[in-house]
């Protein structure tokens, strides 16, 4: 039941991907891509972690494709802005080689075998956020403020290169 | 269960990220400061700026001591990462004094360049202490989204534009092949610790032959080698090279560029050394392709600017030489030459700052006609920069280029020293083109006036001092960097 549950979501995501990148209209590439986050955030619910799923279908669903829609629209991107171009070939060739490479690799490599101390039953008992919470403070704590410095250093440029006079 | 929530501020230690932190806290103290400084006055913020470096010098050579550890091995503060600290200060102080006076005659006195800048180079320093991909991955992009904005920062130039542009779309596709390859390590090794990925590796010598593996090294490779400047990831660079404000050219290709060298050789000798063999034959060739590019299509250049850009992609060939050697003396080799091209290469580039014109003019071989009698200190200082580049002995660049090659040679890699010291002899008609010129023929027309403003000056002085005190007696500086190794 699982299985095909899986499979079931999985050629949704799998289908509204190639839609964002088949569709004509921006538009309707951006609402494809709204369905291929909210099938992500179903494979986070069946990893239990519900916690990721919330926080994909906020910050991914939310935010940040109202930032891409607004962006299509201050753009006023139409349906003709793509041509098809000689590039359009060579990105099916070299597109379909990397899919090739990429799925060799993939059928002959093994992921290690290794299992951590974050077991099912722990994530059961302990939580969720906790769990996240913890690492996020404790182990990534660097990673975690070398982003806020990133973020600021987004901004400030973003700051820069839109503002009217300098 | 319990222990597994016991939340202990284990390791945070201060002490392993006290250079880059002193410059995050001047960074931002500098963006409130430039709100107060009156309006197209860039002066007082250059000279806080300044004083920063200063004061985390002071820090980055207190971290010459023994290893300094933290965040739950996220960082280490050893001395190699010490030795590329001092590179980056070098590169962003000197970029920072050239910079004051050409901001102004372009006629963009952004305040919130400076702090730009020191950002990236704390960016750059997480890069060289990190060891963890994560730090290191988002000191890469807190390092190159400081350099997309300053690169486009000149809104009203179409050049300085694309070479924004160009440079963020190329730099966020590769950093996709970087982050790619991240996580097929981790799928492999389930850490992304680099000592400890190469303790898996060492344990688990199955796991080598894994194609996920090898296609992680290799994608971690695009990243890096796209950031070097490598060929065949090298497209990007001389337009971004040529566009870019010229100050902001020259930090590009100094500092960064060590850093994603700094970064790549710990990832590749601490994390990866279990695939040696794979990862030498594939820089090998990259080292020659990229050599031969970058001096081949530098003949052809007559922009000076664009010259210096692809001759920057050639000395990345020289530096990658290094990286196969994998030993000793090939890998402080590469400290030493980023080092030495540093103060060779910002000095060029100083020189270029004061004898362009508004608008970016005059940086054509034409413009440098007779440009060695007109402006006899200039003169003197761009050919002793260009023989340095060239790698005469005497200069920095030959004893860079020595200790490289002689890494190679007693690595085993004689061709590779060979083609190396040809591909040396090929850039000599480049540089020694522009001397031709600055000496031989007469200018076409006299184009006025070159203010010689104190900062560039000041940074050229700088150069000269270093490119002779590391090329005459470069025995210290390279025992440091030999100290500096962590292998």
């Amino acid at each position: 039941m699982q299985v095909l549950f899986f499979y079931l979501v999985a050629f949704v995501a799998v289908a509204s991907g190639l839609l964002v990148v088949t569709c004509k209209s921006p538009v309707n590439s951006a609402l494809a891509l709204v369905n291929t986050f909210f099938c992500l955030a179903i494979f986070y619910v069946m990893l239990h972690a519900p916690f990721m799923a919330a926080i994909q279908i906020m910050v991914y669903a939310g935010a940040i494709m109202v930032l891409i829609l607004f962006v299509i629209m201050l753009l006023n991107l139409g349906v003709e802005t793509m041509k098809k171009t000689t590039h359009t070939v060579w990105g099916i060739v070299a597109g379909s080689l990397v899919m090739m490479l990429t799925f060799f690799f993939i059928k002959r490599g093994q992921p290690a075998n290794i299992s951590g101390p974050i077991t099912n039953e722990v994530v059961e008992s302990v939580g969720h956020t906790q769990l996240i919470g913890k690492h996020i403070f404790v182990d990534f704590l660097l990673p975690f403020e070398i982003t806020s410095i990133l973020l600021l250093v987004a901004i400030v440029g973003a700051v820069i290169l839109a503002k009217k006079e300098v | 269960m319990d222990n597994l929530m016991q939340i202990a501020m284990q390791n945070v230690n201060y002490g392993s990220i006290m250079p880059s932190l002193v410059l995050c806290i001047f960074g931002m103290a500098l963006l409130l400061i430039n709100v107060f400084l009156p309006r197209g006055k860039t002066t007082p913020a250059s000279w806080i700026a300044l004083i920063g470096l200063v004061v985390t010098a002071v820090f980055a050579a207190r971290g010459w001591g023994d290893p300094q550890f933290g965040f739950a091995g996220h960082v280490a503060l050893d001395k190699f990462a010490s030795f590329s600290n001092i590179i980056f200060l070098f590169s962003a102080g000197l970029t920072i004094l050239m910079s004051d006076e050409y901001l102004q005659r372009e006629g963009y006195p952004i305040g919130e360049y400076y702090p730009l800048i020191l950002f990236a180079t704390a960016g750059a320093m997480w890069m060289a202490s990190g060891t963890d991909m994560m730090t290191i991955f988002l000191g890469l992009e807190v390092l190159s989204i400081s350099l997309y904005i300053l690169a486009g920062m000149f809104r009203g130039q179409l050049r300085s534009n694309e070479a924004g542009l160009k440079y963020f779309l190329l730099g966020a596709f590769s950093t996709g092949f970087l982050v790619y390859g991240i996580a097929l390590i981790y799928g492999v090794s389930g850490t992304t610790n680099v000592a400890d990925i190469g303790m898996y590796l060492k344990s688990h010598p199955a796991m080598l032959g894994n194609p996920m593996t090898i296609a992680g090294m290799l994608l971690i490779s695009v990243g890096f080698l796209f950031k070097i400047g490598a060929a065949p990831f090298h497209m990007w660079a001389p337009d971004v090279y040529q566009g870019a404000p010229t100050p902001i050219t020259a930090f590009m290709s100094a500092g960064p560029k060590a850093a994603a060298l700094v970064a790549f050789v710990r990832i590749l000798i601490l994390g990866l050394d279990g695939l040696q063999g794979d990862w030498t034959s594939l820089l090998w060739v990259l080292a020659v392709l990229t050599m031969t590019v970058g001096n081949i299509i530098a003949i052809n250049q007559t922009n000076i600017k664009r010259m210096l850009a692809y001759s920057s992609i050639s000395h990345a060939g020289y530096a990658l030489v290094g990286l196969v050697a994998a030993n000793q003396i090939g890998v402080s080799g590469i400290l030493f030459y980023m080092l030495a091209y540093t103060f060779m290469n910002l000095g060029a580039f100083a020189v270029l700052v004061l004898a362009g014109k508004k608008g970016e003019e005059n940086l054509t071989l034409e413009g440098f006609a007779g440009f060695g009698f007109k402006r006899p200190f200039l003169g003197v200082a761009m050919s002793i920069f260009l023989i340095s580049l060239m790698g005469i002995p005497t200069t920095a660049g030959f004893a860079g280029k020595f200790y490289i090659f002689a890494g190679a040679i007693k690595a085993g890699y004689i061709w590779l020293a060979v083609l190396g010291v040809l591909n040396s002899a090929v850039s000599l008609y480049y540089y020694l083109r522009v001397m031709v010129y600055m000496y031989f023929k007469e200018p076409a027309e006299d184009y006025g006036w070159v203010t010689l403003h104190a900062g560039a000056v000041i940074s050229i002085i700088i150069s000269v001092v270093g490119v002779f005190y590391l090329g005459l007696i470069p025995g210290k500086v390279m025992e440091m960097a030999r100290m500096a190794l962590f292998f």
